[in-house]
């Protein structure tokens, strides 16, 4: 099943790894910031409501 | 109904959320259909062996780069000229997009080069422009993270961006010219674009392409909702003081 | 216009760094190559014309954030911008006035460092013109980003990241047309080259160099 990369192995592999490595980084750090903005938004959010509820 | 009604935060933010996981969902099962297909069942390239496969990463990485870049640039221009804030967040929120692209696109072309022209790097026009491309997203950035007010920095970023565009397109006739002038003679084998690349390897190429654009694509208008979050707990943070 | 030209040039002659500084550091980074690559004749002649335009480059943006950031401090710069002259004249003329503080003298005495690199006999002509036509178009790129960077505080290091890159082609063309001369070829064409940047980056540059300005005044 796994193809027979030959003498490049290390090289395609090594490709492959640090590509989808890097593009899994970005990915991952845009989710957090964008999760941790999220949760920020909505706390200053509720504090605006309570300050002007008062 | 028009397309500037998605200048309202609000109705971007409504809009897009909800697009974001579909969006990511078919980038991501494109990017696996065509790198699995790309890896697994095409044949080795009969001079260049199996190295012949990091293409389906290189290529469509570099076309993202300099994509991202083309989009900075007409969203500061729409800022410059329209004075939506969602256009200029969304020029910041591609640029770190756009560099890892550029990194992609220099490293797997470095792991490419190394066994195919015995080094691994050469300064190649199209290695060089790379690398000045990189030079220009890390300015960028580093411009947007100096200045505190953030409508100032939207404005000269994207001034910037404008000036970078025409010397970045500059550096590129430069560049050639340079190597063509102290190398001639020489042929520097540049990687076969895809107009040379037989239907074997075009189809798994093409699907990684959409998937890269599609990734590029949820990602932006994600990091995009960020940025417009984070402005706005700045403006209620400032008011409530 | 004038004016405001008499007065740059005089604050940069009274406060000696101008001149003096620019050309001293010119003259060190010169002076450190041997050091780096071995006094052997040969490789300093292969490089002198790379070396020469490196270090004209350096030396020009080192003075570069002196543009704007003093009249930013003392207040006169918000005063400037009420004038009657338009704020493009203002860069301009200050853009103006940098390379005649810097890119002047550093054309001038860069034949004598090429001695010191054993620069080819032919490139001489080469490498004046050359410097003479590419050092305006440092001036003017760095006015921008000076212009871009004079709100930022310590400024200094990012307005080198951002005019570095900025400065490529020029290099690129102007070292071409030194290397070119020294090796007995025809330097015209990146020699021309140069020029068009420079000329370009006159009629262009000081309005982005404004709007820079202007933001920044806001």
């Amino acid at each position: 099943m796994f193809p027979d990369l030959g003498d490049y192995a290390t090289e395609v592999l090594a490709a492959y790894g640090a590509s989808i490595g890097l593009l899994v980084v970005i990915v991952l750090l845009s989710m957090r910031r964008s999760r941790k903005m999220r949760a920020q938004l909505d706390a200053v959010e509720a504090r605006k409501d309570a300050a002007s509820g008062k | 109904m028009s397309i500037w009604e998605y200048a309202n935060p609000k109705k971007f933010i409504a809009t897009t959320t909800p697009l974001v996981p579909w969006v990511m969902g078919i980038s991501i099962s494109c990017l696996v259909v065509g790198l699995v297909w790309g890896f697994f069942f095409t044949p080795d390239d009969f001079r260049q062996g199996s190295t012949v496969k990091i293409i389906y990463l290189h290529v469509p990485a570099a076309l993202m780069a300099i994509n991202a870049w083309f989009m900075m640039l007409i969203a500061s221009l729409i800022w410059l000229v329209r004075r939506h804030h969602v256009s200029a967040l969304a020029a910041r929120a591609a640029a770190p997009i756009g560099m890892v692209m550029t990194v992609i696109a220099l490293i797997t072309g470095a792991i490419w080069g190394q066994p195919m022209w015995g080094t691994w790097w050469a300064w190649d026009p199209r290695l060089t422009s790379f690398l000045i491309l990189f030079l220009f997203y890390l300015g960028y950035m580093a411009l947007w993270e100096a200045i505190e007010d953030s409508d100032t920095a939207a404005d000269l970023t994207s001034v910037l961006c404008l000036v970078g565009s025409v010397f970045a397109v500059l550096s590129r006739y430069a560049v050639q010219f340079w190597n063509q002038g102290l190398h001639q003679g020489t042929s520097v084998p540049v990687a076969t674009g895809e107009r040379s690349v037989s239907d074997v390897f075009f189809v798994p190429l093409l699907v990684c392409m959409v998937g890269f654009g599609l990734l590029f694509l949820a990602l932006v208008l994600m990091r995009t909702a960020t940025e417009v979050r984070a402005r706005r707990i700045k403006a209620l943070e400032a008011r409530m003081r | 216009m004038i004016a405001l030209l008499k007065r740059d040039l005089v604050l940069a002659v009274r406060a000696g760094g101008g001149f003096g500084l620019g050309l001293s550091f010119f003259l060190i980074v010169i002076v450190l190559v041997p050091f780096g690559v071995g006094p052997e004749a040969e490789i300093l002649t292969r490089i002198a014309p790379g070396i020469v335009w490196v270090a004209a480059l350096l030396a020009a943006l080192l003075s570069l954030d002196r543009i704007f950031a003093l009249d930013f401090e003392d207040g006169s710069l918000p005063l400037l911008a009420t004038s009657p002259l338009p704020m493009e004249g203002v860069t301009l003329i200050k853009g103006i006035a940098h390379w005649i503080t810097t890119g002047l003298p550093l054309t001038l005495v860069a034949p004598v460092l090429g001695f010191l690199l054993h620069l080819e006999p032919s490139a001489f002509g080469w490498l004046l013109a050359s410097l003479a036509l590419g050092t305006p178009a440092l001036s003017m790129i760095g006015t921008f980003g000076a212009a871009l960077t004079v709100g930022v505080r310590r400024g200094g290091l990012l307005m080198s990241l951002l005019v570095l890159p900025l400065y490529v082609p020029t290099l690129i063309f102007g070292a071409e047309a030194v290397a070119r001369g020294a090796a007995g070829l025809d330097g015209l064409t990146p020699l021309l080259m140069v020029a068009v940047i420079t000329l370009a980056s006159f009629a262009l540059l000081p309005f982005a160099a404004s709007a820079a300005l202007k933001i920044n005044l806001r």
